[in-house]
């Protein structure tokens, strides 16, 4: 099989797999148990912090360790609205964020919070500009995502950071879930930016794990609380063996980082070079450096989505139609909405998502298969080539 | 860039006439002991300046750990290249093209030791400075304050470019200052108290009440690791722990509880003064600082020092808990100290603790312990380690839990 769709999630390591394995087997203790064999849990999760605060160049206290990128992006949004009510109400996102922020918006919208939605350009990305002019006196919060999930935008969190430097109690959050390894640390890590969402799962780590990184003194209220752990801000029995594991999967994602990106643009430009040139094939991806080496969004015009991810998979590829969080519900990209894409067009989008153990072979089985399906299409859709 | 060589700038001991050898000579072995693990460096302490040779150790760490020995103005990264013309030049304008930035102004300023080298200080100013103009578009020549000034210096064994300036820790080298002793608990404020003490030149040994199973073997664990954190701004740091547990059931069965912190405080200054004295050291540092706690106001330190006559400094005195935590996170000490351990402090607090407790009261209580012999009890018990810059107590299964990661 051959397997695309590493937006969704990702294969867990077997090297990670056995640190689980181990820590479950041999360090199961509870971390907060006073004695000695809590006590050695209680290490092992802090040197799994240190490690993850090293590799990203920042503080122990800053490293706080979550669920996935679900929790950490409701926690950030709904925890900065609840610590700072009484100094404003209005919160600013864009339209092509995660469901996560998105609902999480609307769930504080019903509660009275007012929020902003920024529109994207013709490449899905947000103008500092509207922001300039979305921000009020009463903006307690700006969520902008590292890199879209549905076609891999990077976002110009820079020239964000930069403008809110002017608006210094403004919390600034990063959803970088799809971010983390893929050469932009330097872009997340701006020097302005107070949270970051991180999600395990999309880099070879176990489900249910993830953290989020918050800057030192910028505070966010708890929303599980209980016996006070994660510095009482995220309560309940530390998940030990699974953080330990994340620990190693993030090692081993910045490991030769640099590489693992040039490999994974290079895969991806070859499938984007091959199919571009088909009538029918409307690109959303960009060949350039201002979108994620690992997304290729496209549409096969006149073709459902979903018919191109099952015809793929008869040939033993995986790909997705644009999130794995929307497929399901038959509902037309969020991120292609936004960017004005008619629905005839983006209900016919399929997304194709690598990692760092794709290979060049495996791009040359998808354009050969693309070939021989692209024919079937042809006959299949409604629309006439352009 | 790639540095070869560190050059370091000499503080505040550049003023102080005679004693300048010592100073130089206490900086240039501080200088050696926190960066004894990069094994290939070479120091020269010379009159003037230090000279750190890299021999491929990575620049960046051991800048950082330069920045924070006390005694230093600042340092500058250089790069050392052969006595050619065309290679100054090149080097030149290849630092100054790494630290362009759009309206930059620079000069260069080149100092000459080898005088037979082929040409003078202006000529090589000149000859550089327009190579450079000519390699890095929009920069621009200024001769009053420029953003950078490049200083190339000619020397016998090369010639040495550089161009950053990284401040230092000032203050004076740790020794120069004398010698004390520092009441450690193990909080936020004595980590941050012993640094201002290092600050000033003093070297310090710590001593850490310790009082199993009252405290734990964490809290100590902890106590120590802290102490490996402030050693990396002085080098090595005696750790001298003193078994409390005694004195503190002795204490709690015999005096009353409004008087229980002042007595044990008494105490415990006591025994520190009494180690201070044998160790020939000359002062008592604490971590107090006024108004925080039952035992730091005015009355209290009164009614507790008034067992010494060794001077009682308290760097923290009058500074806030929030300046306080600042400097703990710039020391790195602030993540350690809120581990939550409970140490000799905690443990014995009894509810309402006597915030200003008499002097008079506080010796008749005391008359109901043995004071004398517990004293010596307690001093006679100590047991001392040296503590190395950095070194980790808390985690003894580091290594085995890094094969795990």
């Amino acid at each position: 099989m051959i397997y695309f769709d590493n937006s969704a999630t990702t294969m867990a390591d077997p090297e990670v797999i056995s640190t689980y394995d181990a820590v479950s087997k041999q360090i199961w203790g509870n971390p907060s148990s006073l004695h000695n064999f809590g006590e050695q849990a209680f290490n092992l999760l802090e040197q799994s912090r240190q490690q993850i605060a090293d590799l990203l160049g920042v503080s122990l206290s800053e490293i706080l360790f979550t669920s996935g990128g679900t929790e950490g992006d409701n926690w950030i949004l709904k925890g900065t609205a609840l610590e700072k009510r009484q100094f404003g109400n209005h919160l600013i996102t864009t339209a092509v964020e995660h469901p996560a922020i998105h609902n999480s918006m609307e769930q504080l919208k019903d509660l009275g919070f007012e929020v902003t939605y920024l529109p994207v350009d013709e490449h899905g990305r947000i103008n500092v500009a509207d922001l300039k002019a979305a921000l009020r006196p009463t903006t307690i919060l700006v969520s902008v995502m590292a890199v879209n999930n549905e076609i891999g935008t990077i976002q110009p969190l820079k020239e964000v950071g930069d403008l809110l430097k002017d608006y210094p109690k403004v919390h600034f959050h990063v959803d970088a879930v799809q971010g983390i390894g893929k050469g932009i640390s330097d872009l997340i890590f701006n020097d302005r930016v107070d949270f970051i969402t991180f999600s395990g799962h999309k880099f070879h780590a176990p489900r249910g794990t993830g953290f989020i990184y918050a800057k030192r003194g910028k505070r966010i209220a708890p929303l599980l609380s209980g016996g006070g752990q994660e510095r009482n801000l995220r309560s309940g029995t530390e998940n030990v063996p699974a953080i330990a594991a994340m620990a190693k999967g993030l090692r081993l994602l910045l490991t030769d980082e640099d590489k693992k990106v040039a490999q994974q643009r290079a895969i991806r430009d070859h499938i984007l070079d091959h199919v571009k040139n088909y009538p029918l094939v409307t690109l959303f991806s960009e060949e350039n450096e201002s979108f994620a080496p690992h997304i290729l969004c496209f549409a096969i015009r006149g073709v459902r989505g979903e018919t191109i991810v099952h015809a793929f998979e008869e040939q033993g590829i995986f790909i997705s139609t644009t999130s794995a969080c929307s497929s399901k519900k038959h509902m037309a990209s969020s991120t292609l909405s936004a960017m004005r894409i008619p629905e005839a067009i983006s209900t016919s989008a399929i997304r194709v998502s690598l990692d760092e153990h794709n290979t060049m072979a495996e791009a040359d089985e998808f354009n050969a298969a693309f070939d021989k399906l692209y024919d079937q299409f042809k006959k299949l859709s409604n629309e006439t080539a352009k | 860039m790639n540095y070869s060589e560190i050059m370091v700038r000499y503080g505040e001991l550049s003023t102080k006439g005679k004693n300048r050898k010592d100073f130089i000579r206490q900086l240039g072995q501080n200088v050696r002991q926190s960066l004894q693990e990069f094994e290939n460096l070479e120091i020269k302490a010379q009159h003037d300046r230090l000279h750190v040779t890299l021999n491929g150790e990575p620049d960046d760490a051991v800048i950082k750990r330069l920045s924070g020995v006390f005694g230093i103005e600042n340092v500058s990264p250089s790069v050392k290249v052969e006595k050619d013309v065309a290679v100054i030049k090149q080097t030149a304008a290849a630092m100054m093209q790494e630290q362009f930035v759009p309206g930059m102004t620079f000069k260069i300023n080149t100092r000459r030791q080898d005088h037979d080298f082929e040409y003078d200080t202006n000529q090589l100013n000149d000859m550089v400075g327009g190579y450079v103009l000519e390699k890095v578009p929009g920069i621009k020549v200024q001769m009053k304050k420029p953003d950078v000034i490049l200083r190339v210096e000619v020397r016998l064994n090369g010639v040495f470019l550089s161009s950053e300036i990284i401040e230092g820790a000032g203050g004076l080298p740790v020794g120069t200052g004398g010698r004390a002793v520092m009441m450690l608990s193990g909080g936020i404020d004595s980590p941050v108290a012993s640094y201002l003490a290092m600050k000033r030149g003093v070297k310090l040994d710590m001593v850490h009440f310790f009082s199993p199973p009252y405290t734990s073997y964490q809290a100590l664990a902890k106590a120590k690791e802290l102490t490996g954190k402030v050693a990396n701004f002085g080098g090595d740091i005696q750790f001298i722990q003193v078994p409390f547990r005694k004195i503190q059931e002795e204490i709690k069965e015999k005096v009353p509880e409004g008087y229980l912190m002042t007595i044990q405080r008494r105490m415990m200054l006591r025994i520190t003064a009494a180690i201070a004295e044998a160790r020939h050291t000359k002062g008592i540092f604490t971590g107090e600082s006024l108004g925080q706690v039952a035992s730091q106001t005015l009355e209290s330190m009164m009614a507790i020092n008034d067992v010494t006559t060794m001077p009682v400094l308290r760097p923290l005195v009058s500074m806030d808990k929030d300046e306080i935590i600042k400097i703990a996170e710039k020391i790195d000490t602030y993540d350690l100290s809120i581990l939550p351990f409970e140490d000799c402090c905690t443990i014995f607090t009894p509810p309402a603790p006597k915030t200003r407790p008499d002097l008079e009261k506080s010796r008749n209580f005391e008359k109901l312990i043995d004071v004398d012999a517990l004293v010596k009890e307690a001093v006679d018990g100590i047991e001392i380690v040296n503590i190395k810059p950095n070194e980790t107590f808390l985690n003894k299964q580091e290594d085995v839990f890094a094969e795990l990661l």
